[in-house]
Parts: C-alpha cells; sequence; structure tokens
C-alpha cells in the first residue's frame, strides 16, 4: 500500500520534471528567436562515400514550438497515465531538449549533424575502452582505479614501439602487452598481497606517471624519431559505409575504433551468455559460494584483470596510433577516471558503459560545436556535465548504480 | 636436547617483549620500503644511461665502477638540492662571523629550506588524507579541494583592502579552509545520506573543481587578472604569510611550515585526546558498532570529510598567500596523489606524516637540483613515490625481500571499503 503511494508519487515527480523541460525549452530558447529565423541541420560529410541525402531546414520557431509540444504531451501521460518505461522517455526528453538547444543554438546558421555524431564516437572511444577495462576488473570484485596509469602506459608502448617498428601494429600489440602488464601488477597486488585495491591503483597511476614521464623525457623528447609513430587509416567498410549518417559514423574507422565496437560486444555476450561470465560474476558477487561450486576465484580474477588492463591498453594505443600520433607526457589527461564514471553510470555493464561513454563524448563534441558556433556558454561547464551526472546517478536520483557485490574485497580461502 | 631448551627459551624471550620490539618494527618496515624504492630507482637510473653501457663494452668492472659513479652523481645531486652543501654553509657562516655579512649563509641555506618549503603543502595535504583515513574515508579529492580553496583564499587576498595583516592573513587562510571544507562535505554528505562512496564523489569533483577554477581564471573570467593572462590578481600584501628570510627573495620558507606543524599536533590532540577524534576512529574502525553504542555515524562522516578538506584547503592557502602570491590557471601539483603516499607512509599518523612529507619535500627540491645537474629527470621521484606506496602497502613484499618476522601488534587502520559496504 505504502510502496503503491511512493510509486505514483513517483511517477507524478517525472511527469513534472517533463514539463519542466518542455518550459526550459520555451523560457530558455525561444525568446532569443524571431520568427523568420531558419536552422539548418547538415548530413552530408565532405570526402564521405555516403550517399547525399541534403540538409533539413526548419523555422527555429517552429522547431522550438514542435519538441516543446511533444514533450508536454509526455509529461501530460505519464501525469494522467503514467509510462512503463520511464527512463527511456526521461532519455527521450532529455535529446529533445538537446535538439532544441541545438535547433537555437545554429539559428540562421548550419550545423553539421553527421560531423557531430563521428565527433562524439571518437571523443567516445578512449572512455568507453577505460570503462570496459573497469567492467572487466570490477565484475570479478577488483577495483580498478588505475586505468588511467594503465592507459598511459599503453600509449608511451604503442608510441615508442610503434616508432622503431614504423607499424601500427606492432604499436598495437606493444599497448596490450603494457597494459596487461600493468593489470598484473595491480592482480598481483590486489589478489596475491590483499592490498586495498583502492591504494594499489593509486600506486599504479602514480608509477605510470613517473614511468613513462621519465622515459620520455629520457628518450622520446632527446630522439624525436621515437616518437613518430605511424598511425592508422580509416578503412571504409564495403556497402555499409555509403549509408547515409551511419556509414561515416561507424563505418568509416580506424582499426581500434571497430575494436572497440567489438569489444563492447564481445564482453556483453561473454559476460552474460558464457561460462566464463556466469563465474565471473559469480566470482564478483560472492566468492566464498562460487569457490564451493569448483571456480578457482583466484584465477577468474588473474585472468580478468590482466584482460582488463590489456583493454585498457588499447585506450592509450587509440591515443597514439589514431588520434595525435605521438606520445605527450600524461596524454590521457583523465580519461581513465572519466572511463570510470562511465562504467559507473553504465552500472557496470559493457553496452551500457558505451551509452554512457558516448554522452560523455556527445559533451566534449558539443563544446568544439559551440565555440565554433560562437554561442557564449563556458565549455568549461559543458566539460563539467559527465562528472555531475556521475554524481546524480551514484547519489540514486536517478536509476540506483550498484556495484558487484564483493567489489573491493580481497578473498581469503578457507 | 639442551639446544633445544636454548632455542626455546629464546623465543619465549621474544614474545616475553614484543612492545619496545614492536614498535621498532613498525619503523623498520617504512625505512627498508624507502630503501627499496630508492635502489629500484638506482636500478632505472643505471638502465636508462647509455654511458653505463659503453663502460660495460670496456669492461664487466669499468661498467660496474661507470653504474656506481651515475647513481652517486644522481642521488648526490638530489641529496645536495634537498639539504644544501655543507662546507658551503660553513664558509657562509664564516664569512658571516668575520664580516658581518650573512647574505652567503643565507644562499646556503637555500635548498634546505626549499626542501621545508614543499614539505609544508604536503604536510596539510598528508593530513586531510590520513584524518580521512582514520575515519574509514578514502579522500581522492584532496586535489580538488586545493582548487576551490586556492579560489576562495586567493579572492579574500585581493579582494580585500584596507585590512591590517593580523586580520587578513588569518582571514585569507580561513577562505581556505572553508573553501576546502566546502569541497570535502560534498561527497562526505552524499556518503552519509545516500551511501555514495566517497572515492568516485571525490575524483568527480576533482575534475569538476579543475574546469570551474579553469573558468574563474581563464582569460575574461570572473577572477581573472584582466592583462590578458589567465592568472588572478596578486594579493595584498597585508595577506602574504610572514617570511623567515625576507632580505633574499629566493628563499620562500614562510610561517606556513609552522603552521603545518601546529595542524599536525591540532590533528594529533583532535584524533587521540578529544571525544570527537574517538568517535571518528570508531566509525573509522567499524561503523556498525559506532552506531550501536549511539554515536551519529553520519555526522562524524560529514565532519571528517569537513576537516579533511579544510586541511586540504590549507595547502592552497600556503602555496598562495606565502609562496607565488597569486593563483594561476594551471595549478595543479599532484597534492592528492602525493597525500595518499603521504598518510600510508606515516601510518595515518599525524607526526608519521609531518616526517613522511620532510622526506617527500626533500625528494622534491633535490630532484630539480638532479634534473639540473646530473640530467635525470625528475619524474624519477614519481616512479620512487609509487615504489613506496607499493611496498608500504604491501609489506609482504618487503618482509619476504629482507626476511623480517611480522610486526605484532599496533592498531589497524582501515582505509576504506569496497563500493559495495557502508
Amino acid at each position: 500500500m505504502n510502496e503503491n503511494l511512493n510509486n505514483t508519487r513517483r511517477a507524478r515527480t517525472w511527469g513534472i520534471v517533463f514539463l519542466v523541460f518542455a518550459a526550459l525549452m520555451l523560457i530558455l530558447f525561444l525568446p532569443g528567436t524571431t520568427g523568420s529565423q531558419r536552422t539548418t541541420f547538415a548530413f552530408d560529410l565532405e570526402l564521405s562515400q555516403a550517399l547525399p541525402i541534403g540538409n533539413l531546414t526548419f523555422s527555429t520557431q517552429g522547431g522550438l514550438y514542435l519538441l516543446a509540444v511533444l514533450s508536454i504531451f509526455l509529461g501530460a501521460w505519464q501525469l494522467a497515465k503514467g509510462f512503463k518505461q520511464v527512463y527511456l522517455i526521461l532519455g527521450a526528453v532529455v535529446l529533445m531538449f538537446v535538439l532544441a538547444f541545438l535547433a537555437w543554438a545554429a539559428r540562421d546558421r548550419s550545423m553539421n549533424m553527421t560531423g557531430m555524431l563521428q565527433a562524439t564516437l571518437l571523443r567516445a572511444v578512449p572512455i568507453t575502452l577505460a570503462a570496459l577495462s573497469g567492467v572487466m576488473c570490477e565484475r570479478c570484485a577488483v577495483i580498478n582505479i588505475g586505468i588511467e596509469g594503465m592507459m598511459l602506459t599503453g600509449a608511451f608502448a604503442s608510441a615508442l614501439l610503434g616508432s622503431l617498428s614504423q607499424s601500427t601494429w606492432v604499436g598495437l600489440l606493444a599497448a596490450l602487452l603494457a597494459g596487461g602488464l600493468m593489470g598484473a601488477l595491480l592482480a598481483v597486488l590486489a589478489i596475491r598481497y590483499k592490498v586495498n585495491q583502492i591504494i594499489a591503483g593509486t600506486a599504479i597511476n602514480i608509477l605510470a606517471t613517473g614511468l613513462t614521464s621519465y622515459f620520455s623525457s629520457r628518450y622520446l623528447q632527446a630522439i624525436p624519431e621515437l616518437n613518430r609513430p605511424p598511425t592508422f587509416r580509416p578503412i571504409p567498410l564495403p556497402l555499409l559505409s555509403r549509408v547515409p549518417i551511419l556509414g561515416p559514423v561507424l563505418f568509416t574507422n580506424t582499426v581500434p575504433v571497430y575494436l572497440m565496437l567489438i569489444l563492447v560486444i564481445v564482453i556483453h555476450v561473454m559476460l552474460f551468455y558464457t561460462r566464463w561470465g556466469l563465474r565471473t560474476r559469480a566470482v564478483g558477487e560472492h566468492p566464498k559460494a562460487a569457490d564451493t561450486l569448483g571456480v578457482n576465484v583466484f584465477k577468474t580474477r588473474y585472468i580478468n584483470v590482466i584482460l582488463g588492463g590489456m583493454v585498457a591498453g588499447l585506450g592509450g594505443a587509440y591515443l597514439v596510433l589514431s588520434s595525435v600520433a605521438r606520445f605527450d607526457e600524461n596524454m590521457t589527461a583523465g580519461r581513465g577516471f572519466i572511463g570510470l564514471a562511465a562504467m559507473i553510470f553504465g552500472k557496470w555493464n559493457p553496452v551500457g558503459s558505451l551509452g554512457s561513454s558516448l554522452i560523455f563524448g556527445f559533451a566534449d563534441s558539443l563544446r568544439t560545436n559551440l565555440a565554433i558556433l560562437r554561442v557564449p556558454i563556458p565549455s568549461q561547464f559543458l566539460l563539467m556535465a559527465p562528472y555531475l551526472v556521475t554524481m546524480i546517478v551514484l547519489a540514486g536520483v536517478v536509476g540506483r548504480a550498484v556495484a558487484p557485490a564483493a567489489d573491493g574485497e580481497p578473498y581469503e580461502k578457507q | 636436547m639442551s639446544e633445544k631448551n636454548a632455542s626455546l627459551k629464546a623465543t619465549q624471550k621474544k614474545t616475553q617483549k614484543p612492545r619496545s620490539r614492536g614498535r621498532w618494527r613498525t619503523l623498520l618496515t617504512p625505512l627498508m620500503a624507502i630503501v627499496t624504492a630508492l635502489i629500484l630507482g638506482a636500478v632505472v637510473i643505471v638502465v636508462t644511461d647509455t654511458s653505463v653501457y659503453d663502460a660495460f663494452g670496456e669492461g664487466f668492472g669499468a661498467g660496474l665502477g661507470r653504474a656506481v659513479q651515475v647513481v652517486a652523481s644522481a642521488y648526490g645531486a638530489l641529496f645536495a638540492g634537498a639539504f644544501g652543501d655543507p662546507a658551503r654553509m660553513v664558509r657562509g657562516l664564516s664569512t658571516w662571523i668575520t664580516t658581518g655579512d650573512g647574505r652567503a649563509w643565507v644562499q646556503s641555506l637555500y635548498p634546505i629550506t626549499e626542501t621545508l618549503r614543499y614539505a609544508t603543502p604536503l604536510i596539510f595535504a598528508g593530513l586531510a588524507v590520513a584524518l580521512g583515513f582514520r575515519g574509514g574515508l578514502f579522500n581522492i579529492g584532496a586535489e580538488g579541494q586545493y582548487f576551490i580553496a586556492g579560489l576562495t583564499t586567493v579572492f579574500v587576498g585581493y579582494a580585500l583592502t584596507g585590512v591590517p595583516w593580523f586580520i587578513h592573513a588569518p582571514l585569507a587562510l580561513l577562505a581556505g579552509i572553508v573553501g576546502g571544507a566546502i569541497w570535502g562535505v560534498i561527497p562526505g554528505y552524499l556518503k552519509a545520506k545516500t551511501g555514495a562512496h566517497e572515492v568516485i564523489n571525490t575524483i568527480m569533483l576533482n575534475y569538476i573543481a579543475f574546469r570551474f577554477a579553469e573558468y574563474m581564471l581563464d582569460v575574461g573570467g570572473p577572477m581573472a587578472r584582466g592583462d590578458g593572462r589567465p592568472v588572478s590578481p596578486v594579493i595584498q600584501p597585508a595577506a602574504q604569510l610572514a617570511q623567515f628570510f625576507p632580505s633574499n627573495p629566493n628563499i620562500r620558507f614562510n610561517l606556513g611550515f609552522i603552521l603545518a606543524l601546529l595542524a599536525a599536533v591540532f590533528v594529533y590532540w583532535l584524533l587521540f585526546k578529544t571525544t570527537i577524534g574517538y568517535e571518528i576512529r570508531t566509525v573509522g574502525q567499524n561503523p556498525r558498532a559506532a552506531k550501536y553504542s549511539g554515536m551519529n555515524v553520519a555526522r562524524t562522516v560529514v565532519l571528517t570529510m569537513a576537516l579533511s578538506g579544510g586541511l586540504a584547503g590549507l595547502a592552497a592557502s600556503h602555496d598562495i598567500l606565502g609562496v607565488i602570491g597569486f593563483m594561476p590557471n594551471a595549478f595543479s601539483s599532484g597534492y592528492g596523489f602525493d597525500a595518499i603516499a603521504l598518510a600510508l607512509l606515516g601510518n595515518s599518523h599525524p607526526f608519521g606524516v609531518v616526517l613522511a612529507s620532510l622526506l617527500f619535500g626533500a625528494l622534491q627540491a633535490g630532484a630539480r637540483n638532479m634534473q639540473g645537474i646530473a640530467r635525470v629527470p625528475l619524474d624519477l621521484t614519481d616512479i620512487v613515490q609509487g615504489l613506496i606506496i607499493i611496498f608500504i602497502a604491501a609489506p609482504a613484499i618487503i618482509r619476504a625481500l629482507y626476511r623480517l618476522r611480522t610486526a605484532e601488534g599496533g592498531e589497524e587502520v582501515v582505509m576504506t571499503r569496497g563500493w559495495g559496504q557502508m
């Protein structure tokens, strides 16, 4: 009875939230527009193989009204009847708010949506890989704060060995090995020595920063040839790359990006539909029960954490071999930690991690777009958004994020 | 038979007085951790020095000699940069006595004052993390608290005018404490009310603080100086912390060091001599027991984070009011991670943190000299610090290396719990 009452109250709150979003669209964006203004969303990229589909031009005010009315309808429906999938509707309303914002920001101008989606995905790649690394480790109850350090090590190794061999593949392999090595260090400290895992991760971050910066100033800066790795070229997939919007965004990418997309699917399937996944999750939720049933807790954890380190190393390799083509000190710039946030926001789930990484990547790409459109919003506040969202999610305001039950606890075999 | 008896007696003797030995052992592990980290640092220096390989080409003895030489020159420069050159001090002192000109003597003290200056913010930040550890909270957010405190302290420092120094400087310090405390209370409150883990929230708040400071100090931002540089205005002279050697502008050793020592004494008193401290430690050891014995766990968690944030804030106050005089945009200094190492090395004891900070201060002051003279990148200190954390956190490695026996007794500090538990 009481729970029922609570549920109705909660449903009503969401309805009001939807209405507030609609009101905000009208209050924030409408006054700055005039009836004659037009917004253009472009979808074709230059030098793209995709079939051209032309631009979408609409009256700015008309677009804003349409989006606001749709949100009001959803809010009213929620208040009157209530949706079953309320978070899905919330996502739709937030998306409409973002569209309204873009329509307002690009009034009298043109904004290339495909380009923005492309930038979103590319910026999400290292974050997703960091988040996947976290998923791998934490699903078997090893907290990995050291993702940042593992990425940095991977980036350094790929720059050095990629330059030495002038082969992107050698660079990629080196990053996997270096990341895996750091993962092994975390595994040994956390599993063999039962070190507090957060401290072990912190130590890995400091050590990785020190080692990569030391070797970088000793070798990479002294001998520039050691810091000129080749880069992966985008490979358009036959036929698929010709699909409008999706072609340039998803199917004209470099090897690490494809690898990331494949890994999301593979890890998701492995985790939830294979024996290995079942064991991993059992070890993460209730190691003692798993042990009783014959699962080797230590072995599972070692394998997962080392694999997690390799995934993080791949994230570092992406930054060097697909993005900037050189190693710089501390070049990961906190992406490992954003990945950690994305993992939590994605509820320790690979596909969820990709989704939240895309949101974080979108905030980042929006920043550059707004700078081009000269919208007077300090870019710093957009960059804060992912962290704020994570804190809100963690506090349980929007969908409680629950970690694996044994996360962070060393296992003691009896 | 008699031999067996003797050995039995020996073991009995050992077990009979574990107190003094145990205490000595607790000091032995950190010491061996430091030594081992420095040895591994030396290995890194040797392995990355091409002249050593050339010397090994000539012969094993020559190679070994060159290796020792390289390490000696690097660590010699490190030591000289941290503590100064005794010969120069003596010469400076004799000049002072004979001619009355003390400038050379003061200048010869420069390295050691640098060590103490570097150690000062480390003491504050280390105390912040140590206090958190005692309360069962892992404050990874010292860095963010430092940034916010930097903004508040520098604002009071430059915006307030016409106030005498004995009011202005304390107010600016207080502003730093408040700024840091606010940034500490947020994760504390979220932990107490919703159970959200403080590690994630403090990391998130770090990045929010960086961005916020960037916005405030960016060219055209609310706190920018207005001369096209992303820095804050310079603080008023009345807000500056008193310098110990005002005659020599190179030496920036200031009153902040004394304040840091007082802060350590305060934290010691608070933790071990007051009811609040007892509650903090009880909550840290066993929150459930604390709850059942009638303590207000939520309030204690928030208070611990407020105190912790305030201490981290004082690190920023020292740097701005005592050293830099304004707040630059790229203010980051890695105190947040250093502080964790310090708290661990000092076993979360205020005086241990002070000793550890002096060591790290010496490492950081010396590293610049080492880079300048011996051409060894100063990032070596990061490597050494990372290794120290690993060895301290996993004492079993050190014990296995040197075949030490397990330390007995001693209060175990619960560092932090996993995400899942509260």
